[in-house]
C-alpha cells in the first residue's frame, strides 16, 4: 500500500518564543545564504561581507541618521497598512497614498508658502495631507464594502493614478521651468518646512514616529476600534453576527490607514525632502505590506522587521558603491530574506510527522 | 492629423509584452494563485534571456538557431524557477500569496537591475552597454514581403516572431481554459479546491503546473520587451511598470485569454497615446493620459463588481492557500 511519507498537521498555538526561535532561525539561514551569494558576487570573504555592511549602515553620524530616517518613514507606512491587514484588507496602495499626502503637502507649501504665517501653514499641510490620503485610501474601501470590489486590485491601480497626478503637478509647478522637477520648495524663506528638533534634520519623523508606534499598539490592542477590526479580520461573517457594521468598520479602518501614510507622506515631503517626486515612496509602500506581515501585525515587532529591512537595504547599497556593483543589490538580499521568513511561517502554523518505518 | 498607420503597429508593440503578462497570470489566477510577483517574473525572464543572449554573443560566430534559442531557453528557465519558487512557498508551504508575490517582485526586479548594471564588470567585458543587436536581429526579423505591402505590411506583418506567437499562446490557453478537461479542472481547482479535492483532481499538481506555465508565458513577455521591442538594449527600469499594468489587463479582460489580444492593444494604445496627441498641448497633459489604462481598469474593476454577474467574477479561492484539512 502506498504512504505518504508525512502528514501535516495544524499545531495548537505556539509559545512564542519557539515561534519567533523559528523566525530567529530561518533569519539567520537567509543571512548566510545572502553572505554566500555577496561572496559569489564580490569574491569578498562572507564574514567581510558582513563587515562592509554594517560599515555602510552604521559606519558614520550621518550614515546611523539615514538610517534611523529610512527606518522611520517605512515603519511610519507599514503602521498605516497594518490595521487593514488585520482585517484582511489587502492595501496595497500605500504607495499612492503616501505620493497624495506629499502631493497634498508641496501643494500648500506652494500655493500658500509666505501668505500665512508658518504654524498656521504647518497645520493646514498635516490636515491636507491627511486628508488626501484618507480620501485615496477610501475610495477603494467605500466599493469593497458596498459592492465587495476587489481592493487589492483596486488600491494597486490607485498608487499609478497617483503617481501620474504627481507628474502632472510636477510639469505645472515645474522650477525652473522646463526642468522636469519642482525643485527645493520656498528654498529662501522655509516656508512650510516642519521644524528642525535639536538642530537635527531628522529628528523630528523619528519623535513623530516613535509616538505613532505606541499609539497604533494602544489602538490595535486596547481599543473599541481595534477589537471590531480583528474581530472582522477573523470572520466577517461573524462580526455581522455580534452586530458589528462590517462595511463602516472598513471605510474607518481604511481612512485611518491612508491618513498615516498622508502622514507619512507629509514628513517625506514638509520635512527632509522639500520637494515632491513620483518616486518619493520608492517602493516602501510594498515594503511596507511585508514588513506588516512579518511582524504579525505587531508595531513594535515592525521596528525590528522594518530595521531589518532597512539595514540590509543600506549595508548593500555600500556593497554596491565600493565593488562598483548596481543598486538593486539590497533588493536580491531583501528578497531572499523574506523568502526564508515566509517560508518559516509554514513551521511555525504547522507540524511535520514523520511516518514511522513499519517493522 | 492623427497618423494611424504608425500608431497601430506601435500600440500593438507595446501591448505584446503586456498580453504575454496577461495571459500568464490569467492562467495562474485560474488555479486560484494570485502572483502578485508578475512584474519581478517578466523582469527575470528578460534578464535570464538577456545573460544568455550576452554570453552566446561574447563567443563570437552568432548563427541564427542558436541565437533566438539560447535566450528563449535560458528566459524560460529563469521565469520557471521564479514560478517553482512561487510555487513552493504558496502551495507547498501554504504562505501568503500577497506578501509572497511582492517579495518576488521586490527580488525580481532587483535580479534583472542587478545583473543589466553589472553583468558588464561581472564577466569582465569591455563593452560599454549591453547591446544585443546581432541576437536581437533575429528576434525582431519580420516577414521579407511586409515592406512591400504598404499600410496593410505594416499594420499587420512587421512585427518578430514572438508578437505572433504571444496571439497564438493567448488563443490556445483561451481555448484549453474553455473547451478542454483540463480546462475544466483548472478552472474547479480555482473556484472551489475543496469540491475538485473530492472529485479526485490532485490540486498540487493543477496549481504548480498552471502557475509555472504562467510564470513562463509572462517571461516571455520580458524578453520580447528586450529582444525585439528595446533592440537588444538593456536599461534598468526602462521595462518600467509594464508587469503592473498586465495584471491590470487581467481584470480587465474578466479573466479571459482571448479578450486579451484586443485588448492589450488597446492598452498598449493607451499606454503611448500621449505621443500622438496634437502638438502644442501641454507636457502636464500628457501626463494625465499616461494615467488612462489604470482608470480604465479601475472602472471594469467596479463596473464588473456592481453587475455581479456570477461568470465575470474572479476565481472563488483567489489569493486562498488550500489545506485540506482544514475543511
Amino acid at each position: 500500500m502506498h504512504n505518504a511519507l508525512f502528514h501535516i498537521s495544524k499545531r495548537r498555538e505556539l509559545p512564542w518564543y519557539s515561534a519567533w526561535g523559528i523566525r530567529g532561525a530561518a533569519i539567520v539561514l537567509a543571512l548566510v545564504v545572502c553572505a554566500i551569494v555577496t561572496a559569489l558576487a564580490t569574491g569578498l570573504n562572507p564574514l567581510a561581507v558582513y563587515g562592509t555592511m554594517f560599515q555602510g549602515a552604521f559606519g558614520t553620524t550621518r550614515r546611523v541618521w539615514i538610517l534611523l530616517q529610512n527606518l522611520a518613514i517605512l515603519l511610519c507606512i507599514s503602521l498605516a497598512v497594518t490595521p487593514a491587514f488585520k482585517m484582511r484588507f489587502w492595501n496595497i496602495g500605500a504607495e499612492g497614498q503616501v505620493l497624495i499626502g506629499g502631493l497634498a503637502t508641496a501643494a500648500c507649501m506652494i500655493l500658500l508658502g509666505g501668505k500665512l504665517p508658518n504654524g498656521l501653514l504647518i497645520l493646514i499641510m498635516l490636515l491636507a495631507a491627511v486628508a488626501a490620503g484618507a480620501v485615496w485610501a477610501m475610495i477603494p474601501a467605500i466599493f469593497k464594502a458596498r459592492w465587495n470590489t476587489n481592493e487589492t486590485l483596486f488600491t494597486l491601480m490607485m498608487n499609478y493614478v497617483a503617481t501620474q497626478l504627481v507628474a502632472f503637478f510636477v510639469i505645472v509647478w515645474e522650477s525652473p521651468k522646463g526642468s522636469g522637477k519642482i525643485g527645493i520648495i520656498n528654498q529662501n524663506t522655509e516656508a512650510g518646512w516642519l521644524p528642525q528638533l535639536a538642530g537635527q534634520k531628522y529628528l523630528l519623523n523619528i519623535v513623530v514616529v516613535a509616538v505613532l508606534t505606541v499609539a497604533m499598539y494602544v489602538y490595535l490592542n486596547y481599543t473599541k476600534h481595534g477589537y471590531e477590526i480583528s474581530v472582522v479580520g477573523e470572520s466577517e461573517r461573524t462580526a455581522r453576527y455580534v452586530g458589528v457594521k462590517v462595511g463602516r468598520v472598513i471605510i474607518r479602518t481604511l481612512c485611518l490607514s491612508g491618513a498615516v501614510c498622508g502622514i507619512a507622506g507629509l514628513l517625506l515631503v514638509g520635512g527632509t525632502d522639500h520637494t515632491v517626486t513620483t518616486s518619493i515612496a520608492d517602493g516602501r509602500g510594498f515594503t511596507a505590506v511585508m514588513v506588516s506581515w512579518l511582524a504579525k501585525f505587531n508595531p513594535i515587532g515592525m521596528v525590528f522587521a522594518s530595521f531589518l529591512i532597512v539595514f540590509l537595504g543600506r549595508g548593500a547599497s555600500e556593497i554596491s558603491t565600493i565593488y562598483g556593483l548596481n543598486h538593486s543589490f539590497g533588493d536580491i538580499l531583501t528578497g531572499i530574506i523574506l523568502f526564508f521568513i515566509i517560508g518559516s511561517e509554514f513551521f511555525i502554523t504547522y507540524r511535520l510527522s514523520f511516518r514511522k518505518k513499519e517493522v | 492629423m492623427f497618423d494611424i498607420v504608425s500608431f497601430i503597429p506601435r500600440a500593438v508593440m507595446q501591448g505584446i509584452p503586456l498580453l504575454y503578462g496577461a495571459t500568464g497570470e490569467t492562467l495562474t489566477e485560474k488555479s486560484g494563485n494570485l502572483n502578485l510577483g508578475i512584474p519581478g517574473i517578466m523582469y527575470v525572464g528578460a534578464i535570464s534571456g538577456v545573460i544568455g543572449a550576452f554570453l552566446y554573443e561574447r563567443g563570437g560566430n552568432v548563427q541564427p538557431f542558436p541565437a533566438v534559442a539560447i535566450p528563449l531557453l535560458c528566459c524560460l528557465f529563469g521565469s520557471l524557477l521564479m514560478g517553482l519558487l512561487y510555487c513552493f512557498l504558496t502551495v507547498t508551504l501554504r504562505a501568503n500569496q500577497n506578501v509572497t508575490g511582492l517579495a518576488m517582485t521586490t527580488f525580481g526586479v532587483g535580479f534583472g537591475n542587478f545583473f543589466g548594471g553589472s553583468l558588464i564588470k561581472l564577466t569582465g567585458s569591455d563593452v560599454p552597454s549591453i547591446a544585443l543587436s546581432a541576437t536581437s536581429a533575429y528576434f525582431s526579423k519580420s516577414l521579407p514581403f511586409a515592406d512591400s505591402l504598404g499600410a496593410f505590411g505594416k499594420i499587420f506583418l512587421s512585427y518578430g516572431f514572438l508578437a505572433y506567437l504571444a496571439v497564438v499562446i493567448a488563443f490556445v490557453a483561451a481555448w484549453v481554459l474553455k473547451k478542454t478537461r483540463v480546462g475544466l479542472h483548472l478552472r474547479a481547482v480555482g473556484e472551489n479546491p475543496a469540491t475538485a479535492d473530492a472529485a479526485g483532481l490532485n490540486i498540487t499538481r493543477y496549481k504548480y503546473a498552471a502557475t509555472c506555465a504562467g510564470s513562463m508565458i509572462a517571461g516571455l513577455g520580458g524578453l520580447y520587451y528586450v529582444m525585439d521591442y528595446a533592440s537588444g538594449v538593456w536599461s534598468n527600469n526602462a521595462f518600467g511598470d509594464r508587469g503592473w499594468l498586465a495584471i491590470a489587463l487581467v481584470i480587465f479582460t474578466i479573466w479571459r485569454p482571448n479578450i486579451a489580444v484586443p485588448a492589450s492593444f488597446l492598452f498598449g494604445g493607451l499606454y503611448i497615446l500621449y505621443l500622438f496627441i496634437p502638438a502644442g498641448m501641454s507636457l502636464s497633459v500628457k501626463e494625465l493620459y499616461k494615467m488612462s489604462p489604470y482608470v480604465v481598469t479601475i472602472i471594469v474593476l467596479i463596473i464588473v463588481s456592481v453587475r455581479n454577474k456570477k461568470e465575470n467574477q474572479p476565481p472563488e479561492s483567489l489569493g486562498v492557500a488550500y489545506f485540506r484539512e482544514e475543511r
